[in-house]
């Protein structure tokens, strides 16, 4: 096992490298000189000029600078933005939470979802359930989700008027936020309506966020099922008389969620490339957002690590998956 | 390489394909959604090559006075414009069948580019000496790190914001997943008796790679083009609604909502119809996507 650990985590450094590289080059070959663009409007004196690209080490040769970014991104130092002069670090985590607590309850929503109706579906496998329900995952997995969160806000925000189009929370409350994550900050603060607010403003997106996922979970535990229902071990415990219901649900779902926990790790990138979508949409202030508005203002560095920080952690997610499954599954382990 | 042998394989081929087409095509038709999949696709193709020609207005035209008109069925609508206007006053129905071709060039180049750039990095990465393989797929994995419509939004920002660059930008996106594909299937065909015998022959590299063992990989490429071109058409729509795909006036699907959304709460017509328009058309293909595997690949037929 530590062989095993210790050769994942060997590919990793390579890989590292070069997405940290790869980040490194986008602020090269982008177009338009940064100095300018952060010069804005009032444009900007040679002298000024050539001060501020020794400043930011623009005028040393690339592998100098890339050096040098290299050793402050092992140090935690990925430059600061050059909209809020803020650090790209900073903003990162401070942003980060708004992301995760969005992904986390559309993860939620796609696995307390998309499981029982895998089951249900392979266990009545062609049957009307079965039909329904995996049709509906195909159209679930076909969605063009900025559509989908149009058409909720169309529905539910416009015609119902029972949701609230963007943001976090309502204007009129106003707390400290110690863990970031609104919901149990809104509960902590005490104040009355505070919760109840941060949940509305919570549900359009986590359903558009969690739309591709659950279509996927569902058709994955619906194959993973049907795989081992067939299995040999199931037979005997039908045949030794145990109750469908106790079959389906010790023998037969546990072998399945294999495969299906793999899914779910796997689609932390899935979920990311949607939050770029649900986020500029309702306004939700996380990373998706913040890449979207920083490509669009040209603020390089913020490009440049948002990038690399996105990339590293689903990396980590999928290395994590990747040890997980090695764990569960002793062949993976010995190849 | 002797002419015995490569006449026999020809005539072996020969005798063989119809009967492997007529399978196919047995399998594939018992899947009903596969064939719904397969005349919505149709038509789609059909629009998308004769559109200008048969959309009733053009599709840039602005008919002032109509503007943000519903469509016939509701007041204050009429059968000239049949799904309505939008804010400038082009006509919808026109804007969307005209809109066809777009997402289908889209699919259209995006899948060959990615597959065939794919395929054959993957087929290097099978034949070539093992320092070239760990080499082409860890540089796989670092694009793979990166999520992809993240990395086709900041490429299409460094290429400039046009339909072509998005293209680009989501084929380069798709491509690992073609390399890793072909690469896999490489790996076990190449162990396979039939290949070590054609190069005792006396079969070539090129000859092995080309002839040889990529016929025995494309089934699980082709149901991976299928996948990806609807990936594509999404992505591209995906971009094009953030502002970073095709530009107005083009009325390709995404762009449409975007230039709609300020007007969802007002007229619900003009965001309803382009999205549903690229849900159709993705679903059919991911239909016909499922089908294809189904009848590709025996293995998986039974789920």
């Amino acid at each position: 096992m530590l062989n095993y650990v210790l050769s994942r985590l060997l590919t990793f450094v390579p890989t590292f490298l070069g997405v940290t590289l790869i980040s490194f080059a986008f602020i090269r070959v982008l177009p338009g000189d940064p100095i300018i663009v952060m010069a804005g409007e009032r444009g900007v004196s040679q002298e000024r000029y050539d001060q501020l690209a020794a400043q930011f080490g623009f005028d040393r040769p690339m592998y100098v600078q890339f050096w040098d970014y290299f050793t402050g991104v092992l140090q935690g130092d990925l430059g600061n933005s050059f909209v809020t002069k803020k650090p790209v670090w900073d903003e990162f985590f401070t942003l980060f939470p708004a992301t995760l607590e969005l992904s986390l309850c559309a993860m939620i929503l796609a696995i307390i979802l998309g499981l029982p109706a895998g089951v249900i579906a392979a266990v009545n496998r062609g049957k009307f359930f079965d039909r329904a329900l995996m049709s509906t995952a195909l159209v679930g997995y076909s969605m063009p989700i900025f559509w989908w969160a149009l058409l909720l806000i169309i529905v539910f925000s416009g015609n119902l008027g029972w949701t609230p189009v963007s943001g976090r929370i309502d204007l009129l409350y106003y707390f400290p936020d110690p863990t970031g994550f609104m919901l149990i900050d809104s509960l902590a603060s005490g104040q009355k309506g505070a919760f109840w607010s941060a949940i509305r403003h919570l549900i359009l997106p986590t359903i558009v966020l969690g739309t591709i996922p659950l279509a996927v979970i569902a058709r994955q535990t619906r194959s993973a099922m049907l795989e081992v229902l067939g299995e040999d071990y199931v037979r005997t415990a039908r045949a030794k008389g145990m109750s469908p219901g106790r079959i389906n649900s010790i023998h037969a779902l546990r072998n399945a969620l294999i495969p299906v926990i793999t899914v779910i790790g796997l689609s932390v990138g899935t979920l990311l490339a949607g939050a770029i979508l649900t986020e500029t949409i309702f306004s939700w202030p996380g990373i998706g957002k913040w890449m979207v508005d920083s490509i669009f203002r040209r603020d390089y560095p913020v490009v440049q690590g948002g990038l690399l920080l996105i990339a590293v952690m689903v990396m980590i997610v999928n290395l994590t998956v990747d040890m997980l499954y090695g764990l569960i599954n002793p062949k993976i382990r010995k190849r | 390489m002797t002419d015995a042998s490569s006449t026999q394989t020809a005539s072996a081929i020969g005798e063989e394909r119809p009967s492997r087409l007529k399978e196919f095509w047995f399998y594939f038709r018992e899947n009903r959604g596969a064939v719904i999949g397969l005349w919505i696709f149709a038509i789609f193709a059909f629009l998308a090559l004769f559109g200008p020609w048969i959309a009733p207005h053009d599709a840039t035209e602005q008919f002032r006075t109509n503007a943000l008109q519903p469509p016939f069925w509701q007041e204050g609508g009429s059968t000239e414009f049949l799904l309505g206007t939008d804010p400038l006053g082009r006509d919808m129905l026109s804007r969307l069948i005209v809109g066809a071709r777009f997402s289908f060039f889209v699919g259209i180049v995006v899948v060959s580019v990615a597959a065939s750039g794919g395929i054959l990095i993957g087929l290097l990465a099978g034949f070539a000496p093992k320092w070239v393989d760990t080499i082409i797929m860890r540089i796989m994995d670092i694009i793979l790190a990166f999520p992809s419509l993240l990395l086709a939004l900041v490429l299409v920002a460094i290429l400039g914001p046009s339909l072509i660059n998005a293209m680009i930008a989501i084929a380069i996106v798709l491509q690992p997943h073609y390399v890793r594909l072909t690469r896999a299937s490489v790996m076990s065909e190449r162990q396979k008796d039939y290949v070590t015998s054609a190069r005792v022959v006396g079969a070539g590299t090129l000859r092995l790679m080309f002839v040889t063992v990529l016929p025995n990989c494309l089934s699980p490429i082709i149901v991976q083009a299928a996948l990806s071109f609807s990936t594509a058409i999404l992505d591209a729509a995906a971009l094009g609604f953030l502002g970073m795909g095709a530009q107005p006036p083009t009325p390709e699907w995404g762009t449409m909502l975007a230039e709609a959304r300020e007007f969802i709460l007002r007229a619900w017509w003009v965001v309803t119809f382009p999205g549903l328009a690229i849900l159709v058309t993705v679903l059919a293909i991911n239909l016909l996507g499922d089908g294809l595997r189904d009848a590709l690949d025996p293995k998986l037929k039974r789920s």
